[in-house]
């Protein structure tokens, strides 16, 4: 067994940093070494729920194996710090993401336990670890690997793990007060009200705790989610879960601008994360009001959003530019002409219209049409094959994080009187909280047990 | 560390007079000696209760067929010990080392069928520590198995009798009731009964199954085609399926009792040997027989007359059943085999818990196609909860020192 070693604790990420820092700046930790470890991750495959506490995450890790030799800087995020990465970190190309109920035999401590040990195996699978010390190949003959393997070889590829609390972990759908943390759930946390054009499907919609994994590899996203969702087995076990590919937005000026499956640029007026004052304005959550557990996390909402491609690929060049208000080859507001000019709702047209229709996309979601209301948008386009009818099951799978859900509410409201909605359905819709980060030795959610 | 926690079940000591061809050693001098008369039609212990330590059981046969003689666990699924072959007239011994707990004994003249005479036997007191013997131990555990899998069979064989009985003479009835009942003890050893490759594609194969390997489509499967045929000609609407006729009937149903016999005789045979890792590994096959895309999970076992849940819960019982053999074994494995023993307590309590929200085998088990996705989803994550521990049992039995 792991002999608790004497490995301090690293600092926190700096709190006056929005941003995740990666790995290597300014302080890595040493390679194959990353902090915070404990065997309470081994323990969890095993289901061993009664013996060991969470070791404080001081734990050997000497015999842990990074895959690959050489991952390069920018290839690994930090795990620990102030906010939980994969919020503000430049969006990654790919996306897994699974949604979790609990089992109805776990208990209170049960729920502890699998963060906690969630919280061990991304510190570890965020560093292209294996999700413990023997991983893949390194345990005995006898036993089935902790590590499922398919990752072996592969960088940490920019890999983040986001953790986020569904308004049914603190009170379920009959009203019961599963874990005692009823009384601690954030008043906003509540289900979404329905919106015009929601043809939401139970299957794809809610859930108790999500897992967000963003990487530029899919396998080693896939790696993620198949692991956690491993430790979860007898705590908690998926509810839905979504492959996304290409991401739909920018997070960081640093990033071009990507596209949709409608062919438009999307995500140009999104909240980037050097605009620490938008972001701190509108997307990390504060002590304020009874939640100080939530101060430096924020909120999740998901929305799959099916497109009916075949239909939007039949319609008119000037209907589809009027529709989003952007043209779309440069992305420009129809009353500018490149893509970040802002736009100018009371521009004309020749013919005396306005120059971005009132019932325009860009028009109804602008901020300054939604009393300043923003929110940080990291979606992912998505196929899952086709229907029996030969059409694409396809769209954008919407995912925003905001301080106060009110702020996705009232600009999905403003929706209503989209033209894009002939040529969208919401098929599902979640809302979680995220908490803040954790320091080495924390563990993600512990402001709610404390 | 030789300190084994004390278990409230009954632990052999070189027990298995017949199987293991010699007799205690080092128990029988101060053994408390009770009687037993296995007659025609009764298995008359003398006593029903005993304090606990050693107790040899003098088993006299005093019907006219050859008999044998159980010890059953609290669950009267598990062995803990028993003797074999006593023939008429003659008497032999079984001695065991008794913890405090309930059980049944129960004797099986003519050696099939489901026995007679079952009691309770109550052991109180302390419990007694248990031998260090590492060898005794894994011999124990093999042969309270390999007795099991021999009784699952010996049971089938009448159960299959009378279903194919109902079903040849057109009772649909009796035999639709029948169809889940019987195939309990098939299911409980089902990998046993894999390892006879021909058997188990004759007896238990499904439609598909059978049509992908193009071989001849008999046994329980078929004749729950011909019980429940409206829902097999809704489900294979292109075939023309049609019922079967009196001829036809008796000709699968002639076949399976051929081939569970010949799955009893197999069982029986002096070539059937099992190890440990087989106990262990063969647990772990019965719940992946659940979970399978064409199992008890997703509803594709009786995909006829929907009553995967007596598979599902049959299952669970087998395992857990090969579990409880080798539970002493891995409770002395140090920390990690505590930690595993209690977990796997916990899950498999918990299945059975959530399985029997559903039924039970006396007062039957819903049919599988009222339960929602949702609810399937349930049992598939507490058979996941199950299943991941239980995929370490091989490991701490055998790869981890005590």
């Amino acid at each position: 067994m792991t002999t608790p070693a004497d490995i301090p604790p690293t600092t926190p990420t700096d709190p006056s940093s929005a941003a995740p820092t990666p790995a290597a700046d300014p302080s890595p930790p040493a390679k194959g070494t990353p902090s915070g470890l404990s065997r309470r991750g081994l323990l969890g495959l095993l289901g061993v729920s009664a013996t060991a506490g969470f070791v404080g995450g001081v734990a050997s890790v000497a015999a842990a194996v990074p895959r690959s030799d050489s991952p390069s800087v920018a290839e690994s995020y930090e795990f620990y710090g102030k906010n939980q990465a994969g919020i503000v970190t430049p969006a990654q190309d790919r996306l897994f993401f699974a949604s979790y109920d609990m089992l109805p035999t776990a208990t209170r401590e049960d729920l502890i336990e699998l963060l906690q040990d969630w919280t061990f195996a991304a510190s570890r699978l965020t560093q292209g670890l294996d999700v413990s010390e023997t991983g893949a190949v390194g345990g005995s003959p006898l036993l089935p690997p902790d590590d499922t393997g398919e990752a072996l070889g592969l960088p940490a590829s920019g890999l983040t793990l986001t953790f986020g609390l569904g308004p049914t972990l603190f009170t379920a759908a009959d009203g019961t007060d599963r874990y005692g943390i009823a009384d601690r759930q954030p008043t906003e946390l509540r289900e979404l009200p329905l919106f015009a054009f929601d043809i939401l499907e139970e299957a794809q919609s809610g859930g108790d705790l999500c897992i967000q994994a963003c990487a530029n590899d899919p396998q080693v996203a896939l790696h993620a989610i198949r692991n956690l969702s491993r430790i979860a087995f007898g705590r908690a076990h998926i509810r839905w879960s979504q492959l996304g590919f290409g991401r739909t937005s920018s997070t960081s000026t640093a990033q071009a601008t990507p596209r949709n499956l409608f062919g438009f640029k999307d995500g140009t007026a999104n909240i980037m994360a050097e605009d620490h004052a938008a972001v701190t304005r509108s997307v990390w959550a504060d002590a304020s009001g009874d939640r100080g557990w939530m101060a430096g996390g924020t909120y999740l909402v998901t929305r799959k959003i099916h497109m009916t491609i075949e239909t939007w690929d039949r319609a008119r060049l000037e209907e589809q530019e009027n529709i989003f208000g952007r043209d779309k080859g440069e992305g420009a507001p129809l009353s500018g002409t490149k893509e970040f000019d802002s736009p100018n709702f009371d521009a004309v047209r020749s013919d005396g219209g306005p120059a971005i229709p009132v019932n325009s996309h860009v028009h109804l979601a602008h901020p300054n049409n939604n009393k300043g209301a923003q929110i940080l948008r990291r979606g992912y386009n998505y196929v899952d094959g086709n229907n029996g009818l030969g059409q694409l099951n396809a769209g954008l799978f919407f995912i925003s994080f905001q301080r106060s859900p009110e702020q996705f509410i009232r600009i999905q409201k403003k929706l209503a009187t989209d033209a894009l909605n002939e040529y969208i359905r919401h098929v599902g819709s979640a809302l979680f909280a995220v908490p803040p980060g954790c320091a080495s030795g924390g563990y993600i959610g512990e402001g709610l047990f404390t | 560390m030789k300190h084994r926690r004390l278990l409230p079940t009954l632990a052999t000591t070189g027990t298995l007079v017949m199987l293991t061809g010699c007799v205690p050693n080092n128990t029988g001098a101060d053994a408390l000696a009770i009687a037993v008369n296995s007659t025609a039609d009764d298995c008359i212990v003398d006593t029903a209760t005993a304090a606990s330590g050693p107790i040899t059981f003098t088993v006299t046969n005093s019907g006219d067929k050859i008999t044998e003689f159980y010890i059953l666990a609290e669950d009267k699924l598990r062995i803990v010990g028993e003797v074999e072959n006593i023939a008429a007239g003659v008497s032999r011994d079984l001695t065991v080392i008794a913890q405090p707990g309930t059980y049944y004994t129960v004797c099986k003249p003519g050696m099939i069928g489901d026995g007679l005479g079952q009691n309770t036997f109550t052991v109180t007191g302390e419990s007694v520590a248990l031998s260090d013997n590492d060898q005794q131990a894994a011999d124990d555990a093999v042969a309270n198995y390999t007795a099991y899998v021999k009784t699952q069979a010996s049971e089938l064989v009448p159960h299959v009798q009378e279903f194919v009985d109902a079903y040849t003479a057109g009772d649909v009835k009796k035999a639709r009731e029948l169809f889940p009942i019987v195939r309990i003890n098939y299911e409980r050893i089902e990998p046993t009964a894999e390892q006879f490759g021909d058997l188990d594609p004759k007896i238990d194969y499904r439609k598909p199954g059978a049509e992908a390997e193009g071989i001849p489509f008999t046994g329980f499967h078929r004749i729950e085609m011909d019980l429940w045929l409206d829902e097999a000609k809704a489900r294979y609407p292109e075939e023309n399926l049609t019922a079967l006729d009196p001829a036809g009937r008796r000709t699968v149903g002639e076949q399976l009792v051929a081939d569970v016999t010949a799955l009893y005789d197999d069982v029986h045979s002096a070539d059937f040997q099992l190890t440990l890792g087989d106990i262990t590994n063969g647990a772990i096959s019965l719940l992946d027989e659940i979970s399978a895309p064409d199992g008890k999970l997703p509803g594709e076992e009786n995909e006829f007359g929907h009553t995967d849940l007596y598979d599902f819960y049959a299952n669970v019982e087998g395992a857990e059943v090969a579990y409880g053999n080798v539970r002493d074994i891995a409770l002395g494995k140090g920390q990690e085999g505590e930690d595993l023993t209690a977990t796997l307590d916990k899950q498999f309590a918990r299945m059975k818990t959530l399985l029997e929200t559903y039924g039970n085998y006396d007062d039957g088990f819903v049919f599988y196609n009222t339960v929602d996705q949702e609810a399937r989803n349930v049992l598939g994550a507490q058979l996941n909860a199950l299943s991941e521990p239980l995929a370490s049992l091989t490991h701490t039995v055998l790869g981890v020192g005590s």
